[in-house]
C-alpha cells in the first residue's frame, strides 16, 4: 500500500529542506519513536525538519506523487501516540517553524507558526498586555500540537479550549495544496468550517503551517485560592456549589494529597501545606483588587459553609509559583513514582466528576492498583493514572485493559466522553470505536477519505 | 520564646521601573507585597513556635498602609504587630532606618529572638538586620540556613558562608537574618483574615519612642544621601556560536572561562 522510503526520496527531500534537516537510519534519535507516554514506539524511516509552508508543501507533493506515509510533530509531549509514526516512513517535525509572525492589535489576534512554544507565546502576549488563555499543563507543547488535539487546559473553566481561540488556519493538504481556512474575523457563518474540522484531527486531515489566534485582553489582577479539605468528597462536591453560586474562576483544579507528596519529591521543593487529604485550588481574575477580592470572598464563604477546612490566599508570583509549579509537575511527579504508567483523560459533566473518582478509587481497591489522579474539577476532565508499580507484564498488560474497560465503560454511563484534551492518537482508539458506534466512526472515515484519499496523512490514528 | 519578624512592604512587581528623567520608582498604579525574603523568616518564627510554644509579632517601618503586610503576617500565624510611622522617619537610609527600628523593638518589648529577611527587593542592601543588632546589642548572625535547636538559652543553628555551612551555637537574645529558599512559607489564611482585629496592630510615631531627638531619624539621621537613582544599562549583546560540535564546544568552555563560570 505505501511504498519505502528509498536513496532517491532522501535526495527529494534533502533538496527541499536542506542536507542537515533530513535524517535517516542511526541519527536518528531514538526519542522521535515515541511522545511522552511512551508506551506507542515506532521509528520514522526519514526525519524531516521543515522550516517554512511551502517546504512541507513541496514534501507533501512529493510523499502523495510516491504514497509515502507523513506523520506530523511538534515537541512530541502527546499522550496518546497521535505523533508516532506507526506506519513508518517521513516524520515531519515542525519545532522550526517557530516564528510569532504578527501581532494584530486592532483585532486582538497573533500570527504564528506551529512551532511556537505554549510558553513562547503566553510570554509573548502577557509582554504585550495581552492573554492567550488556553493554558495546558504541558508549556513546552508546540501550537501545533495544542490546536492538533484542541487542547483545553486549566483556565477552560471560564476562557474554552483552543478551538475557541483559532481564527484561521494555513494548512497544506496531503496532496501538497495550501489552503486558507477561516479568516480574521470575529464571526464566520460561510459553509462548513473546515478550520474546525483540522482543530482537534492530531494530523490526520492537514498539516497546520500558520495560526491565527485570538487574544484577550490582560485582566489585570489574578489571585488563587488553596482551599484544603478533609477527604476528596467533600472536595469534589464542592465543585457544582461553587458553579452555581455564579462565580466563574479561571480556573478549579482539584488534587490530592498523595499526588502533592509526589510533587513534593519529584521536584525536591516543599508544597506550602500538605496536612489535608484533598485540595482545590481556584484562580479568578479581574480588572480591579475589589472585584476579585469580592469573587474570593464569596467562594472562600462557600467553600467554608461546604465543610473546607481554611482558605489559603495565593496573591503573589512567589505564592502562585510555589503552587502551580507543583501543579504543573503532577504528570511527571507520578510517573517518577512508578515503574510504568498509563492515562485516561476522559470528560464528564461537572456534576458527575465526584461519582468518577470515588469509582477510580473503588477500582484502585478492587484491582489492587495504584490509581492516583488530578485535574480540572471545573470542568470535568480529569486526568486518571493507572500506575504498574511491582506488576508483571502479563499482570500489567491484562490490568491495565480491564482497568480502561471499567472506567471508559463508567465514564460513558455519566454522559462522558472518552478524552477531554489529550486526544485519541493510537492508543485510544478502540475505547473511542466502542463509544461512538459505527455511525459516528464510519463518518469520520469518509471525512478523513476526502481530505486524504490515499491515507498518507497520520495513517492508523483516531478512526482506523 | 518570643520571636519578633521584622517585615517590610515593597512593590507587588519585581519589575519596577525608573523613570530616567526624575530617578524616581514608578510607584503609581504598582501593588505593593510584603517583601519576598521575609516570608522565609516569618516561617522560620512560626516553625520554631510551634515546636518550642510562645508567641510571633512582626514589626515594619512604613507608611500607615504598610499596616496591610503586619496583617498578613498575622494571616500567616502571628499573633500580632507593630508598625512604626511617622513624617519625620521618611527618607531614612540603612543606618536611620535600623535605628528607628531598634527604638520601635525597645518600646514594643522583650524577645527572645528577632528574625528578619535576607535584604529586601527594593532596597537590596542586606543591612539593615546586621545594624539592629549592633544597636540592640545583641547577636547577630546572617546567611542563617535553619535554627536547628533552642536550648539553655541558646540558639543552634547552620548558617552559610562563601563556601561552607557552619554551625553555630548563639546566646539568646539574638537577631538572625534567614537566607532565601531555605523554607516553603505558609500561606495566609482567609479564616484568619475574616478575625482581624483593629487591637492587633498597634502603630508607634516619633512621640512614642524613648530618644525624641529627631536628628537621629529619617533624612536628617542618615549618613547616606541618595544622589541618582537609574536603571542598570540593559546589556542585550548575542554572543552567537557557530561551527562543528568540537569548535562549539571548546568555544562555549572557553567563553564560560573568561567569564568564570566554570
Amino acid at each position: 500500500m505505501y511504498n519505502k522510503i528509498n536513496s532517491d526520496d532522501i535526495s527529494v527531500l534533502r533538496s527541499i529542506v536542506g542536507d542537515s534537516e533530513v535524517l535517516v537510519g542511526d541519527s536518528i534519535s531514538e526519542d522521535y519513536s515515541h511522545d511522552e507516554l511512551g508506551d506507542v514506539k515506532k521509528m520514522p524511516d526519514v526525519l524531516v525538519r521543515v522550516h517554512t509552508t511551502e517546504e512541507v508543501s513541496a514534501v507533501m507533493k512529493h510523499a502523495w506523487a510516491r504514497s509515502i506515509p507523513v506523520t506530523v510533530r511538534g515537541s512530541g509531549t502527546g499522550l496518546v501516540g497521535a505523533a508516532v509514526p506507526i506506519e513508518g516512513g517521513i516524520l515531519l517535525e515542525t519545532t522550526k517553524m517557530n516564528k510569532i509572525l504578527s501581532l494584530d492589535k486592532n483585532n486582538l489576534s497573533v500570527t504564528v507558526q506551529p512551532g511556537v512554544l505554549l510558553m513562547e507565546l503566553a510570554a509573548f502576549a502577557e509582554e504585550n498586555d495581552f492573554l492567550y488563555p488556553p493554558d495546558p499543563g504541558e508549556k513546552s507543547a508546540t501550537i501545533g500540537g495544542n490546536i492538533s488535539t484542541n487542547a483545553g487546559g486549566m483556565r477552560a473553566v471560564k476562557y474554552g479550549v483552543t478551538r475557541d481561540y483559532v481564527r484561521a488556519l494555513t494548512v497544506v493538504m496531503p496532496n501538497g495544496d495550501i489552503l486558507n481556512l477561516g479568516a480574521t474575523v470575529a464571526k464566520n457563518s460561510s459553509g462548513y468550517s473546515l478550520k474546525d474540522l483540522i482543530i482537534g484531527s492530531e494530523g490526520t486531515l492537514a498539516i497546520i503551517c500558520e495560526a491565527v489566534l485570538k487574544l484577550l485582553p490582560l485582566p489585570k489582577v489574578s489571585v488563587s485560592l488553596l482551599v484544603p479539605f478533609p477527604d476528596m468528597k467533600t472536595a469534589i462536591e464542592a465543585v457544582p456549589k461553587i458553579i452555581r453560586s455564579k462565580i466563574i474562576p479561571t480556573a478549579i483544579e482539584y488534587m490530592s494529597r498523595d499526588t502533592i507528596l509526589f510533587s513534593e519529591s519529584y521536584l525536591g521543593k516543599k508544597f506550602p501545606d500538605t496536612k489535608n487529604d484533598a485540595y482545590i485550588l481556584l484562580t479568578f481574575d479581574g480588572n480591579s483588587d475589589a472585584q476579585v477580592a469580592a469573587d474570593m470572598n464569596t467562594v472562600a464563604e462557600l467553600c467554608l459553609e461546604i465543610g473546607a477546612k481554611d482558605a489559603y490566599i495565593v496573591d503573589t508570583d512567589e505564592r502562585k509559583k510555589a503552587v502551580w509549579s507543583a501543579r504543573g509537575a503532577f504528570l511527571e511527579a507520578i510517573k517518577a513514582s512508578t515503574t510504568e504508567m498509563d492515562e485516561c483523560d476522559v470528560v464528564v459533566p461537572v456534576d458527575k466528576v465526584d461519582a468518577f473518582i470515588k469509582y477510580t478509587h473503588e477500582l484502585a481497591d478492587e484491582l489492587k492498583i495504584r490509581i492516583p489522579s488530578f485535574g480540572h474539577a471545573g470542568d470535568g476532565n480529569l486526568h486518571v493514572y493507572i500506575c504498574r508499580d511491582e506488576l508483571s507484564e502479563s499482570d500489567w498488560r491484562s490490568t491495565l485493559k480491564l482497568c480502561f474497560d471499567r472506567m471508559y465503560e463508567k465514564a460513558e454511563s455519566l454522559g462522558g466522553l472518552v478524552s477531554g484534551e489529550h486526544g485519541i492518537g493510537y492508543a485510544k482508539k478502540e475505547f473511542l470505536k466502542k463509544q461512538l458506534g459505527d455511525a459516528q466512526i464510519l463518518l469520520m472515515q469518509g471525512i478523513k477519505k476526502v481530505f486524504d484519499e490515499k491515507n498518507i496523512l497520520n495513517p492508523g490514528k483516531i478512526c482506523f | 520564646m518570643n520571636i519578633l519578624v521584622c517585615v517590610k512592604q515593597v512593590p507587588g512587581s519585581n519589575n519596577v521601573e525608573v523613570d530616567p528623567v526624575t530617578g524616581v520608582l514608578k510607584r503609581n498604579g504598582v501593588q505593593s507585597k510584603i517583601n519576598p525574603y521575609d516570608l522565609y523568616a516569618i516561617e522560620a518564627a512560626l516553625s520554631l513556635v510551634e515546636r518550642y510554644g510562645g508567641a510571633v509579632e512582626a514589626i515594619t517601618m512604613g507608611p500607615p498602609q504598610a499596616k496591610a503586610v503586619i496583617e498578613e503576617t498575622i494571616c500567616m500565624g502571628a499573633n500580632r504587630g507593630t508598625v512604626l510611622t511617622d513624617r519625620k522617619f521618611a527618607g531614612a537610609d540603612v543606618l536611620a532606618t535600623a535605628y528607628t527600628i531598634s527604638q520601635g523593638i525597645k518600646k514594643c518589648g522583650e524577645y527572645d529572638l528577632i528574625i528578619c529577611g535576607k535584604q529586601t527587593t527594593d532596597g537590596d542592601t542586606a543591612q539593615v538586620g546586621a545594624e539592629v543588632a549592633e544597636y540592640l546589642g545583641i547577636a547577630n548572625v546572617s546567611n542563617v540556613l535553619s535554627v536547628d535547636e533552642v536550648s539553655s538559652g541558646k540558639l543552634l543553628l547552620t548558617a552559610a558562608l562563601d563556601d561552607k555551612n557552619v554551625k553555630l551555637s548563639v546566646k539568646l537574645p539574638a537577631l538572625i537574618s534567614m537566607d532565601s529558599d531555605v523554607n516553603t512559607p505558609r500561606l495566609p489564611s482567609y479564616k484568619t483574615k475574616k478575625t482581624l482585629r483593629e487591637e492587633d496592630v498597634t502603630f508607634f510615631t516619633f512621640d512614642d519612642l524613648d530618644d525624641k531627638d529627631p536628628s537621629h531619624y529619617g533624612l536628617t539621621g542618615s549618613a547616606t544621601q541618595v544622589e541618582r537613582i537609574f536603571p542598570p544599562e540593559k546589556n542585550d549583546t548575542k554572543h552567537i556560536i557557530s561551527g562543528d560540535h568540537a569548535a562549539k564546544t571548546e568555544e562555549l568552555y572557553q567563553l564560560l572561562r573568561t567569564k568564570k563560570m566554570v
